[in-house]
Order: structure tokens, then C-alpha cells, then sequence
């Protein structure tokens, strides 16, 4: 059922009467929240034009405090990404190998860091090891922490896309490869690995939003991150706790709503061209290397690769 | 590992790790159920709520939920659960665990009402039952047991986001444990293990558990 309208009738009378009625307590509901905010807010003296005006009069607002936050946050989300994605890619390839030890031993460090919570991981790593290692400059301990939490545990969970993206091709790739005397790693590499990252780009940009969004837990390890200094240092410097961390939320709002929407902008592309190459193939099919890669392609499009919609947290 | 057991309170730590969770599960079903029931309706303002909390609270970090729950919400705004302050921040922490985790139980809903039939729907309507009875009736029961997988991966992503519940409950939650335990006495492979260890104890069953209920509870098509 993928319609929603499919689930009412177009309204008649009574049902208009109905939903006017809805829309009547909906309309209320807002209200009423948007009241009790206020008068909550107003009385405790929140709404008062100093403790916002700081966001337009003060450059240091911005400068010292949201921007580097910010650049914090984008730093570590986006080296945790990279270092995922290069474990992930590993320990997938390992879940899928033909010797058994591989496959096994993978299984179990995929499976074990995506049961540990990342702030345990992070917690440990930073107390454990970073905070007193000689060899680490005391002021990336808490990167190299959240890095390191952020990156077993995504990575772990990318793994589990990469695995289940290969899965989910038609058996007839596999076949082919080694048919064509590919061994079987060859096979992974070059037939099966490339179409299934490929259907699997939108699911990595929304684990892009995990990552983003778990960054936050670098306040607990003290990595200044747009949390700590937006929210709490702004907040003590400023005495403004309240619309910090507000300001603070819509950042990370609209960063993160931004990033679900390409998502979903790459993979309505991805769809749309997939069915333009099979139109394109039935008439194309036989031809050379041009041909190759839209017989490869169709095939991905007759059986689309499942990978999860949702992002897992 | 002995003494640490006997001198750090890690049983309790996990006592309240799966209270928080059990609590927060509950809220976050019976808030995300009503909030895919407004998604899916023929009401236009309650569709624009819906989607308005999903977009708003999917997209905000918890740790920032729970940070603003006590600077914010407790001290500024004054709006204390409870006047002792542990107390306080374990109910603030079970609300903003149902809170944020409503979102996904919302999309897990919207999920499994997608795995529908579009006659069931129809027969539905055909036989004169309103949007809400046949909500109640045909669709959210066979929603919920098409839904099954992603609302266990829902459940046990909130398991393990307890832990976030530490920066707010300190020493009385596990990871805040963990960080005490580390800090005090240097890192110790088997600690970790331990307390990593506890959350495969909870998550591991629960999820070979999804795995089998998912696939003898859906609805044989």
C-alpha cells in the first residue's frame, strides 16, 4: 500500500463535518502548546530582548564559539565517516569471503560493536587510553575518542549494508563472474561490490545524519563540539542557557533535515535512471562494452537492491 | 573484576538500564503510534504535526534533549519532576528517551501500514467503516505485526541509547559507571568487556527474537 489516499474515501458531509472538527482540536492543540511555551518562557523571564540579542550585536558569538563548534562537529562526523566507510568496506568484504574463519571472525567484531552502546565505547577509549597516552597530544584525546567510538560503530553498521547490498543482487552476477574464470574475491571486487555501493549511497548519507547526530556525545569525553560550545560555554558566557541550546537545536536541525533530503534527492535519481537504462536496454541489450554496463545495471533495476530505508541509530 | 563488582554498583547501573529502557518503550510506542496515526490521517493539520515532530525531534541529537531536560527545562524553566534531584533526572530521562524514540516507532508504524494491502484498506472502507475504525480495526493491527523488524531495531537502538541518559544521571547508569570505574582505577580490557557484555546480554536474544517473531508474525500474504 504505497498511497496513503487509498486509506479514506473522498468526504462527504458527515466526514467533512468530522475533519473540519479535527482540524478544529489540531488547531487548538498548536495553540494551546504554543501558550503554555510562552507563558512558561515569559515567566521565567526568557523571552527578554538581551538574552537573544547577543545571536545579531556580538560577532563573538559566532566566531568564538558556534562556527568552531560547529567546525568541530563537521570535523569529527566527517573523519568518522571516511574511517567507517574503509572499515565497513573491509569487514563487509570479510562477511562475504569464502573461508569460513573469515566470514566468522568478521561476524563476530560486526556483531559485537553494533550491540555496544558508542558512548560506552567512547567513554572507554577517551578515560582508558587516550586521556593518558603519552604519545597523544592532550588536546586530540577527545577526537581520537569519538572518532574512534563513532567509527567501530558505524562502521560496523555500514558492513551490514555492504553485506546485505551484495545479498540482495540477483544470483546471475555472481554466476557470470565466475563463469568467466574471475575468482571468487575478484568476483566481489569487480561484479558485485560496485552495484551494490552504488544502491547503497543513500542509506550511507543517512548514516551520515547518525554520525552528525552521535557527535553530540563528545560533550561527555570533553570534545568541544557544537553542543558543548554553543549550548553550554555560550550558555555560561552569555547567561543565555536557554536560547543556546535552542539555537543550538535549529543548527543541527537544518543540517540534518538538509542531508535527509539529498538522500532522498540521490535515490529518486537513482531510481529514475535505473528505469531510463532499462527502457534504454531493450533495444541495446547485445551490444559491446557500452552494453555490458546497462545489462549489469538492468539487472540491479529487475531485483533493486534492499537496503534499509531508515538509517539505524 | 571482582572487586569492582563488589565496590561499584554495577548491577544497580544495569537495574536502571533496563528500567529506563522498559519505561521509555512503553512511551515511545503509545506516543509513536498516536503520532503515525496523525501522519496517516485525512486531517491536513494533523498530518502537518506528524511530520513536523518526526522532522524536529529525528533530527536532534539526544544528548541535546537531554542536557536542555535539566539546564534548561529543570533549573531555568522550572519544571521539575520531582524535588530530589536523581529522581528528577531519571523521570526527565525516561521522557526524553519516549520522546525522541516516538519518532522512529512513528516511521516504523508508517512502515508496516505501507506493507497493507491497498484491499484491505478498501474492504475496509467498503464495508462503511470510518478512517478511525478501520485504523483500529483492519489497518494498525496488521501495521504493527508487519512492523515487527523495525520496531525491534527501534527497541534496541533505545536500549542502547540509555547510555546517553548518563550525562544527566551520572554514576547511577551504566556508561556513567563505566567512566567512574575508568577513570579510578585505569583501563582495563576485561571492565569494558563486562559492561559490554551487559548490553549484548540484552540486545543479542532480543534481537534473534525480532528475527523469529517477525517472520512467524507477519501476515501470511
Amino acid at each position: 500500500m504505497s498511497t496513503e489516499s487509498v486509506l479514506f474515501d473522498a468526504p462527504g458531509p458527515r466526514a467533512r463535518l468530522r475533519h473540519n472538527i479535527l482540524t478544529g482540536v489540531g488547531l487548538v492543540l498548536v495553540a494551546l502548546t504554543a501558550w503554555v511555551v510562552y507563558g512558561r518562557m515569559k515567566e521565567a523571564n526568557q523571552l527578554e530582548g538581551y538574552l537573544w540579542s547577543p545571536y545579531v550585536t556580538e560577532a563573538d558569538v559566532w566566531t568564538a564559539y558556534i562556527l568552531p563548534g560547529l567546525w568541530a562537529t563537521i570535523k569529527a562526523a566527517l573523519v568518522s565517516m571516511v574511517l567507517a566507510g574503509v572499515y565497513g568496506l573491509a569487514f563487509g568484504m570479510g562477511r562475504l569471503s569464502h573461508l569460513a574463519w573469515v566470514r566468522w571472525a568478521s561476524g563476530a567484531v560486526v556483531e559485537f560493536f553494533r550491540a555496544v552502546p558508542v558512548l560506552l565505547m567512547m567513554v572507554f577509549f577517551f578515560f582508558g587510553f587516550f586521556a593518558t597516552a603519552s604519545w597523544l597530544p592532550s588536546d586530540y584525546a577527545p577526537l581520537a575518542a569519538v572518532v574512534v567510538g563513532l567509527t567501530l560503530y558505524n562502521g560496523s553498521v555500514i558492513a551490514e549494508l555492504v553485506r546485505s547490498g551484495v545479498h540482495s543482487l540477483p544470483k546471475g552476477q555472481s554466476e557470470a563472474g565466475l563463469s568467466i574464470g574471475l575468482s571468487p574475491g575478484q568476483t566481489l571486487r569487480i561484479v558485485q561490490l560496485p552495484q551494490a555501493l552504488r544502491a547503497m549511497l543513500p542509506a550511507l548519507i543517512g548514516q551520515l545524519v547518525v554520525v552528525l547526530k552521535d557527535t553530540a556525545l563528545g560533550t561527555v569525553v570533553l570534545y568541544p563540539e557544537l553542543l558543548t560550545q554553543g549550548g553550554k560555554t555560550l550558555g555560561s558566557a552569555y547567561a543565555n542557557t536557554v536560547p543556546a541550546y535552542l539555537v543550538v537545536a535549529v543548527i543541527y536541525i537544518v543540517i540534518n533535515y538538509s542531508l535527509t533530503k539529498v538522500a532522498g534527492y540521490v535515490e529518486g535519481r537513482m531510481k529514475r535512471r535505473r528505469r531510463a537504462v532499462v527502457g534504454a536496454t531493450t533495444t541495446t541489450m547485445p551490444s559491446a562494452a557500452g552494453g555490458t554496463g546497462a545489462v549489469a545495471s538492468s539487472s540491479v533495476a529487475g531485483n533493486p537492491v534492499q537496503t534499509p530505508a531508515e538509517p539505524v541509530e | 573484576m571482582v572487586d569492582i563488582l563488589r565496590n561499584y554498583d554495577v548491577i544497580g547501573a544495569f537495574w536502571v538500564t533496563i528500567q529506563l529502557s522498559a519505561l521509555s518503550a512503553v512511551g515511545a510506542l503509545v506516543l509513536g503510534t498516536v503520532v503515525a496515526v496523525f501522519r496517516v490521517s485525512p486531517v491536513g493539520v494533523l498530518r502537518l504535526l506528524g511530520s513536523l515532530y518526526v522532522n524536529i525531534v529525528r533530527n536532534t541529537p539526544l544528548t541535546l534533549l537531554m542536557v536542555f531536560s535539566i539546564l534548561g527545562l529543570t533549573y531555568i524553566l522550572h519544571l521539575p519532576f520531582s524535588e530530589s534531584a536523581s529522581r528528577n533526572a531519571y523521570w526527565w530521562a525516561v521522557v526524553m528517551l519516549s520522546v525522541y524514540h516516538a519518532a522512529f516507532v512513528c516511521e516504523a508504524v508508517r512502515s508496516g501500514v505501507n506493507t497493507i494491502p491497498a484491499g484491505q484498506a478498501e474492504a475496509a472502507r467498503s464495508i462503511g467503516l470510518t478512517f478511525g475504525q478501520s485504523m483500529r480495526e483492519v489497518l494498525l493491527p496488521q501495521a504493527f505485526r508487519g512492523a515487527i523488524a523495525p520496531l525491534g531495531s527501534t527497541l534496541i537502538a533505545l536500549i542502547k541509547n540509555t547510555t546517553v541518559a548518563a550525562v544527566i544521571l551520572g554514576t547511577a547508569e551504566s556508561a556513567g559507571t563505566l567512566a567512574e570505574v575508568t577513570e579510578n582505577e585505569g583501563a582495563s580490557l576485561p571492565t569494558f568487556l563486562l559492561f559490554a557484555l551487559g548490553f549484548v546480554i540484552l540486545t543479542l536474544p532480543l534481537g534473534i527474537a525480532i528475527t523469529h517473531y517477525s517472520r512467524r508474525l507477519a501476515v501470511q500474504r
